[in-house]
């Protein structure tokens, strides 16, 4: 099974590097939440799958049932799916405001930082 | 490589801190000058010269332990593990070169404390002049040979500063960007050549250096490292082609130019050289480079200094006359030469350093240095005229002034009548001639014949500006009359050390008419007087000649910095063009190879996997995703692109939740139905479509890297599954978490227990978050009232608006 989530995790790389290189602001910005899935997923998965059982120890007993899944990538991806979120909150606002100063969503309109027009160095001392 | 030095033993070093602290004062003195100059105002510079003079008293003590050669060494830790220290010594090269540093030095802090009178950065200007003391001084004392670095390129930022004191004229930035760029460059040539020296001899201090002296002579890297140091030390001391700076250099107050421009500083390569003399010297490489680029540099700084006519420039040229002559004489090496060179070395830091100081108390009192606009300034100006008398009269080597042995002894070393020598001695008569002639010009043309009018009417120095310049001068005959001294505390040790064998000097006044050397002198002098007498046509042919030439080094300096600042602008705009996808699609290219290229060159891809075997409700959850993923690529409607953003999100919590991470699945589902909502609710108010607008071969180009990452990284992932995974932690956790946590949920309590601390950073990170979206929102709504009442745009709108 891990073979076929290889797969899928090819798809959101896939589709997430896409994204990412077009254009729109809009459209790098869905692919920055694919992407964050798919570095998860890859976690996920790079700790092996177990089918169903969680890693929580039964009340009656001090250590989990054997074949439950490992808890270790699953702490990170916590943490990852969490600042992922608050990552993609803050870019989102950040197009935002860009789309109101600069009334487009294209980034080669975006030019404040480096300007078509920069001024030569001065040849001077 | 470690090196490791054994401290010295053979030598029977005598530990005195001192000698450190030597190097220290003028830093702390530099500390508190402009604060000192704030509370004594026009007494500053007295006050500061009680640093160096300190300093020289504190050296002359070692004057008896060095004549009986006797090494005084002190050494800080630095960095151990390479056997890296502080350490400095002084022995009989190294307590010259101090002496002259603080004793010159005492008299220049007095002298600037007159000549910059009431300028505003008068502070700052001693703080910078200390502070290059103290870094001339810690170079001509330090032992460990990258202590010898860092000072030595502490002279070339100081110089810097110097140089550029007047930073308001572009032609002072220039002369000190110059500077920087030639003697730093030969700073760094020079920090190569003693790493190739360090592993070459196995030591890292000079006095480990000496005591191998003759394995480097032999080592396969010796050119190489020969012609770094060499090259340090040139570019430090002036010699043709690097020359062109110190001309230039004179932009810098003249205090500046008599001590560091002609005194100190551009002899720290000489110093070099004679220090490195028993290391790398006595080969023919080093005999012919020395020698014939010192005598380039000695002829073309005579010819030149000759066809200036401000009183500094003819100065600065033959300031590079000597230093080629200080280079020629250390390259030929005999004991005679050596001696000449420590002789000529003192008497040239004592007439020069005294000229410069007159040439900036005539331009003082004149207000100009024009030699050609100067005359009958005797009267006015009398102890002036007295004190370049004095130095003029040691510079054209009359007797008995020091400079008298120096040319005696020098032609002594060259009549021996083989053939290079006699080609030595040939330049070093024409150049001797040619920069007496320039001595005497100065020191007698403004001084006599008719008054001319100049700009202020001529008026004497003060004490302190005179001080100097009466002293060196005295100085220069009384260390002539005094050379029996002079063999025993100076000529000795410090010819000793060059050498690196025990010389004993009897350098004595004779003039006897059988010797050729004195008929060398008598045709230096007549070649001066001559050259004195014509000055005027002289200079004119020079001039012609300079004109037809056409070519300086100093235009060819300008096409190479501006080259580098056309080439840096037309790499920064290749490189960075401001088209982000651009930049995103070079930052991809990359991870695909990173991804593939270790694969493919070790060979190592994973096994073809089989078809998987899954239940049905795992192909849904699959399938759902790629569902999801699909409309998000596809859809041509806004709103339909972020619900299929909340399709894929859902399927990963599917997938989370079928193998056993409910903890993941709950997250996952609310902050996609987080994002969802907040992404819709943004989006609606923003009026652009979610399309794709990319055209179909820019469309392929971008899915074809995108898709070979994304197969690369199935492969890496494939990889990774064929090795065996380390359980350890994973299996602490699930041993430990119910007995030591207290917590049945393992993922919980790894989060809140063994990983509190990244989950602390966690919560800041959200929270950094929601502050920075919270700023950046009200940014906004600060500016909007502005708007309404009707002010201009903010100056970033308006501009985007006009283009």
């Amino acid at each position: 099974m891990e073979v076929a989530l290889a797969g899928l995790i090819a798809a959101f790389f896939a589709v997430s590097l896409y994204l990412l290189l077009s254009r729109a602001v809009v459209r790098m910005l869905l692919g920055v939440v694919v992407l964050s899935n798919a570095v998860n997923l890859l976690i996920f998965t790079a700790g092996r799958l177990t089918a169903e059982i969680p890693p929580i120890i039964p009340g009656s007993q001090y250590v989990p049932i054997e074949g439950a899944a490992n808890p270790l990538p699953q702490a990170l991806i916590l943490t990852a799916i969490v600042i992922g979120f608050a990552l993609f909150a803050f870019l989102l606002v950040l197009g935002y405001r860009a789309y109101q100063e600069l009334d487009a969503d294209n980034t080669d309109t975006m030019r404040l930082a480096e300007p078509t027009d920069a001024p030569r160095p001065p040849l001077s001392y | 490589m470690p090196i490791t030095i054994e401290p010295g033993e053979p030598l029977g070093p005598t530990i005195d801190f001192s000698v450190a602290l030597i190097a220290v004062a003028p830093f702390l003195a530099a500390a508190i000058a402009p604060l000192l100059k704030r509370f004594v105002g026009p007494l500053a510079g007295w006050v500061l010269a009680i640093v160096p003079a300190s300093i020289f008293v504190t050296l002359i003590g070692f004057f008896t332990p060095v004549a009986d050669n006797q090494v005084i060494r002190a050494s800080l830790d630095w960095i151990p593990t390479y056997g890296i220290s502080f350490s400095f010594f002084i022995d009989g090269l190294s307590l010259v070169f101090g002496l002259l540093i603080s004793g010159i030095g005492t008299f220049i802090v007095i002298y600037a404390g007159g000549y910059l009178a009431g300028h505003p950065h008068q502070g700052r200007f001693f703080a910078y002049i200390l502070m290059f003391m103290g870094s001339m001084l810690g170079l001509v004392l330090a032992d460990n040979v990258f202590t010898l670095f860092v000072f030595w390129e502490l002279t070339s930022i100081t110089s810097f500063l110097l140089i550029g004191f007047d930073h308001s004229r572009q032609a002072a930035r220039r002369a000190a960007i110059q500077a920087l760029v030639i003697t730093g460059g030969g700073g760094l040539a020079l920090l190569a050549g003693l790493i190739a020296l360090t592993v070459m001899t196995g030591q890292n201090s000079l006095t480990g250096m000496l005591m191998s002296a003759g394995t480097a002579q032999e080592h396969s890297l010796y050119l190489v490292a020969l012609l770094l140091v060499v090259g340090g030390a040139f570019a430090k001391s002036a010699q043709v082609p690097l020359h062109f700076w110190l001309p230039n250099a004179m932009e810098a107050p003249t205090p500046v130019s008599a001590y560091l421009h002609s005194a100190t500083m551009v002899k720290a390569g000489v110093y070099l050289l004679a220090r490195m003399s028993p290391v790398l010297g006595g080969t023919p490489e080093w005999f012919w480079i020395l020698t014939l680029f010192g005598g380039a540099t000695l002829l073309m700084g005579g010819a030149l200094a000759v066809r200036q006519t401000d009183l500094k420039q003819m100065l600065a040229y033959t300031t590079l006359g000597s230093l080629g002559l200080l280079v020629m004489l250390i390259g030929v090496g005999t004991e005679y030469a050596i001696l000449g060179a420590i002789l000529y070395l003192c008497a040239h830091s004592f007439f020069k350093g005294a000229l410069f100081m007159i040439a900036g108390v005539i331009d003082h009192g004149t207000g100009t240095r024009d030699i050609t606009a100067l005359g009958g300034l005797g009267k006015a100006m009398p102890i002036t005229f007295v004190a370049a008398l004095l130095s003029a009269f040691s510079m054209a080597g009359f007797p008995i002034a020091l400079g008298f042995f120096a040319k005696e002894e020098m032609y002594i070393a060259l009549t021996g009548g083989v053939w290079p020598d006699l080609l030595f001695l040939v330049v070093l008569i024409v150049g001797n001639g040619l920069m007496m002639a320039v001595g005497l010009l100065i020191a007698i043309k403004p001084f006599t014949g008719a008054l001319t009018a100049t700009p202020h009417k001529p008026h004497e120095g003060s004490l302190s500006l005179l001080a100097g310049p009466v002293v060196l001068g005295i100085a220069g005959i009384a260390a002539g009359v005094l050379i029996g001294l002079v063999n025993t505390y100076v000529l000795s040790p410090t010819a000793s050390t060059i050498t690196n064998t025990a010389v004993d000097a009897h350098v004595a006044f004779a003039f006897d008419l059988a010797d050729p050397a004195v008929w060398a002198s008598l045709a230096t002098w007549a070649l001066g007087a001559l050259v004195f007498w014509k000055a005027d046509a002289v200079r004119s042919g020079l001039r012609r000649t300079g004109n037809a030439i056409g070519f300086t080094f100093d235009a060819g300096f300008d096409a190479a910095m501006f080259g580098l600042i056309r080439f840096a602008d037309a790499v920064t705009r290749l490189l960075h063009h401001g088209k982000l996808e651009m930049y995103v699609l070079v930052m991809f290219v990359v991870l695909v190879a990173t991804l593939y290229l270790p694969m493919a060159l070790t060979g190592t891809f994973p096994a073809m996997p089989g078809f998987p075997v899954l239940t049905f409700y795992e192909w849904g959850a699959i399938a759902i995703a790629l569902i999801g993923l699909g409309a998000v690529v596809f859809s041509r409607v806004r709103l339909v692109a972020i619900a299929a953003l909340g399709i894929q999100g859902f399927a990963v919590a599917l997938i989370f939740l079928l193998f056993g991470a409910p903890d993941l699945a709950f997250t996952q589902f609310m902050v996609e139905t987080l994002s969802v909502v907040i992404m819709a609710l943004v989006m609606t108010r923003l009026h652009v479509d979610g399309r794709d607008h990319r055209e179909l071969e820019v469309a392929v180009r971008d899915g074809a890297i995108a898709i070979a990452a994304a197969i690369g990284f199935a492969i890496v992932l494939l990889g990774v599954l064929e090795t065996e995974l380390d359980l350890s932690l994973s299996e602490l956790f699930e041993a430990t978490s119910t007995p030591i946590a207290h917590g049945r949920n393992i993922v919980n309590v790894i989060l809140v227990d063994y990983r509190a601390i990244d989950t602390v950073g966690e919560i800041a990170v959200v929270m950094a978050a929601g502050v920075a979206i919270l700023s950046v929102i009200q940014l906004r709504a600060r500016k909007t009232p502005k708007k309404r009442a009707g002010t201009p745009k903010p100056a970033r709108t308006s501009r985007r608006a006009a283009s």
